[in-house]
């Protein structure tokens, strides 16, 4: 399975969970804490990610960005 | 644009509209945007038929609204550009003007004024005074507005009206009335190419090779900013009050002082003439620019007459003007017919001799 | 959870250089922001940020000069497709679009709307429809659904007493003018991924001056619905789409034959 993550920019989101849902992998969930904005903002809850980009594609910030580990051993010829 | 075609400097004869618009065209707009509406229809029909054959853009627009914002549009995209309407219609462009004078584009609008309120007539008047020299839309604002009195001024106004825009990144207005759109007369066309236009660096063009963004806008959500924008425009304004203009006929050592713009300004030429021929001095104070007014040249005239007569085509609005420069130094008279109707130079000067009966003057 | 970024990781989706560093304004879930940055996302691709001029009026979408990273006008309520066809007609060669939400550009601003599509200007709209106001704190707007609850339809709204909701777009649809006409939307990922096709599509239709691009954006007002922002995405579907369909009105003469011949 293709491996990935995200970094969610925690005083950019609102909370408002439309990545939660986009994301087929559950790894999305709301923080127990809040920004400081006053909202509970998204983190990554479980170590399943396939940087798929779906929560970000549907982040209306926005404030994740999406890694993913390169498909094959990269040639490093540019 | 090819401004070179048909740009002789032989004195030609043209009705007030068409001389605008030819002007126009030597003063190099890009393009010009409008909407018919009599007694000006002739500036667009004018523009439709010249501006495909000579490189410009000419639009008729759905509206005089869609018309001023599409002025808005293309002069915050930084090029030269026209509207014109007729009375109606200008109070139809009165909430673009207010964004335009707040976003600060140059660009020029032309008022043939004709009577109203409301429908109104299609016959000259001078009734929209207030509306251009006050603002005219919502919001603490100025129009430079110019107003000429004959179809010489019409095409000649044109080009001091770009340069008084471009020079105060500030709508331009030309005051003028029915009459003066329609009338034919004596006209030598100003020069093509002798206005060149300058690049602007704070035009929406595209980025370009730009490393900031441009923004055209008129909102401020923070009323200290909003306050600043506001202080900044009054400064523009105050500054523009050097490009006061007017024109003096016999004022040294006239007792009466007639004070009249556009067409008003020429009836009163002869009622100049009809006094002087009576031994009555009669002189004639004529502003060019309505904005800014020459209230410091009334002043100083105001102590040396003995009356002033205010004369419009309309219930007596420059006369507020008037009255506020003259400051309770001399009385101040108003004449004046409304709804597209002319004082008759024979009518003016009746109400002279009536105020030299009533105020018991006596002349010098 | 601690999540450290493997060093061999590669960015595959990143906000694009084309948006501000302004964090938006738009209430938590707002379609707005997602339409903002797949149009600045385009905007990148294409390699067209110098030569882009964005018009944007009033309603909550006034505010998008903020974020988006290019030269911009701000339009008086309703006026934008006439400021945008002003830039066009003098700058014909730069990608002009208007921004415009459902009461500036089916209420206030028809008239600009109908004309400017009528003439086929050069440009592309882009139509936030939420049916509803949302700058001004929710009132009804032209595309409020028939008993859809607002501040100004606090019984619903009737049809007998407001009339039905407007269909602007097909009714753009039908004008020679308008080259390339398509309803989307943001409920899913993979409805915003169509959406930043069409978006692509239009400009480059746009630079081979085919006439006027218009894309409905059937999107949502968490606040002005009074609802979270996943109901209101579920009420998209279930209310919204009833009412304007998903899909293209209008697609360019050559592409419907070729998809006749071949549907594939």
């Amino acid at each position: 399975m293709i491996k990935g993550t995200v970094k969610i920019d925690e005083e950019i989101c609102k909370g408002c969970e439309l990545c939660i849902v986009a994301c087929p992998q559950g790894s999305l969930g709301l923080s127990s804490h809040i920004n400081t904005h006053g909202y509970r903002y998204v983190e990554l809850i479980k170590d399943n990610c396939t940087g798929c980009i779906n929560c970000a594609i549907v982040c209306p910030e926005p404030a994740i960005t999406v890694y993913r580990q390169p498909k094959t051993t990269k040639s490093k010829v540019a | 644009m090819n401004q070179n075609n048909n740009s002789n400097n032989e004195p030609r004869l043209m009705k007030g509209n068409e001389a605008l618009a030819e002007a126009a065209i030597r003063a190099g707009i890009h393009a010009y945007f409008g909407y018919p509406i009599t007694p000006q229809s002739e500036i667009l029909e004018y523009f439709t038929r010249e501006m495909p054959k000579r490189g410009g853009v000419v639009v008729q627009a759905e509206s005089e609204l869609a018309a001023i914002n599409m002025v808005y549009g293309a002069a915050g995209a930084g090029t030269r550009i026209m509207t014109s309407s007729s009375s109606p219609g200008i109070s139809l462009m009165q909430e673009g003007l207010s964004y335009i004078a707040s976003a600060e584009l140059p660009c020029l609008v032309v008022n043939i004024n004709r009577g109203g309120p409301g429908l109104g007539t299609i016959q000259p008047s001078q009734s929209d005074y207030w509306q251009a020299v006050k603002g005219g839309g919502h919001g603490d604002y100025h129009l430079i507005v110019l107003a000429p009195a004959s179809v010489q001024e019409m095409a000649d106004f044109v080009f001091d009206a770009f340069r008084l825009a471009e020079k105060y990144r500030n709508p331009a207005f030309i005051l003028a009335d029915g009459a003066l759109g329609q009338m034919m007369e004596k006209v030598v066309l100003p020069e093509a190419g002798s206005l060149p236009y300058h690049e602007v660096n704070w035009a929406t063009s595209g980025m370009g090779k730009r490393k900031e963004r441009n923004i055209i806008t008129s909102l401020y959500m923070q009323p200290e900013e909003m306050e600043q924008v506001n202080l900044h425009l009054q400064k523009k304004y105050k500054a523009m009050q050097k490009e006061v203009r007017f024109e003096s006929i016999l004022t040294e050592d006239a007792d009466i002082l007639l004070v009249a713009y556009g067409l008003g300004a020429r009836i009163c030429q002869k009622v100049v003439e009809l006094g002087r021929e009576k031994d009555i001095k009669i002189g004639l104070l004529r502003p060019i620019t309505l904005y800014p007014f020459p209230k410091d040249e009334i002043a100083r005239l105001a102590i040396r007459v003995q009356s002033i007569l205010v004369v419009e085509m309309n219930a007596g609005q420059m006369v507020e003007d008037v009255s506020l420069a003259v400051n309770g130094r001399c009385p101040v008279n108003l004449t004046g017919r409304m709804g597209g109707m002319i004082s008759s130079p024979e009518e003016v000067f009746q109400k002279v001799e009536t105020i030299i009966e009533k105020q018991t003057l006596t002349l010098k | 959870m601690e999540n450290k970024i493997p060093e061999e990781f590669e960015v595959v989706y990143c906000k694009p250089s084309t948006l501000t560093d302004m964090p938006m304004h738009y209430c938590p879930g707002c379609g707005h922001g997602i339409v903002n940055k797949i149009l600045m996302e385009v905007v990148e691709e294409l390699n067209i940020q110098d030569k882009t001029i964005g018009v944007a009026p009033v309603g909550c979408s006034v505010f998008a000069y903020n974020y988006m990273n290019i030269d911009m006008q701000e339009a008086a309520h309703g006026r934008a497709s006439a400021v945008a066809t002003g830039i066009k007609r003098v700058l014909p060669d730069r990608y002009v679009f208007s921004y415009q939400g459902d009461g500036d550009l089916a209420a206030i601003g028809t008239s600009e709307t109908i004309h400017t599509v009528n003439r086929g200007e050069n440009i592309l709209m882009i139509f936030i429809n939420n049916a509803i106001y949302g700058m001004t704190g929710g009132q009804m707007a032209p595309t409020t659904l028939i008993g859809q609850v607002t501040s100004t339809s606090p019984y619903g709204r009737e049809a007998a007493a407001i009339g039905n909701p407007l269909k602007i777009t097909d009714m753009l649809a039908q004008l020679p003018g308008a080259y390339y006409v398509s309803r989307h939307s943001i409920h899913t990922s993979n409805a915003i991924r169509k959406l930043k096709k069409a978006i692509t599509k239009s400009f480059e239709y746009q630079k081979e001056k085919k006439g006027t691009c218009f894309i409905e954006v059937v999107s949502n007002c968490p606040s002005g619905w009074k609802m979270t922002p996943l109901e209101s995405m579920k009420w998209i579907e279930e209310h919204m789409f009833p009412i304007y369909p998903l899909g293209d009105l209008k697609i360019p003469k050559e592409e419907s034959k070729v998809t006749k011949e071949n549907p594939n």
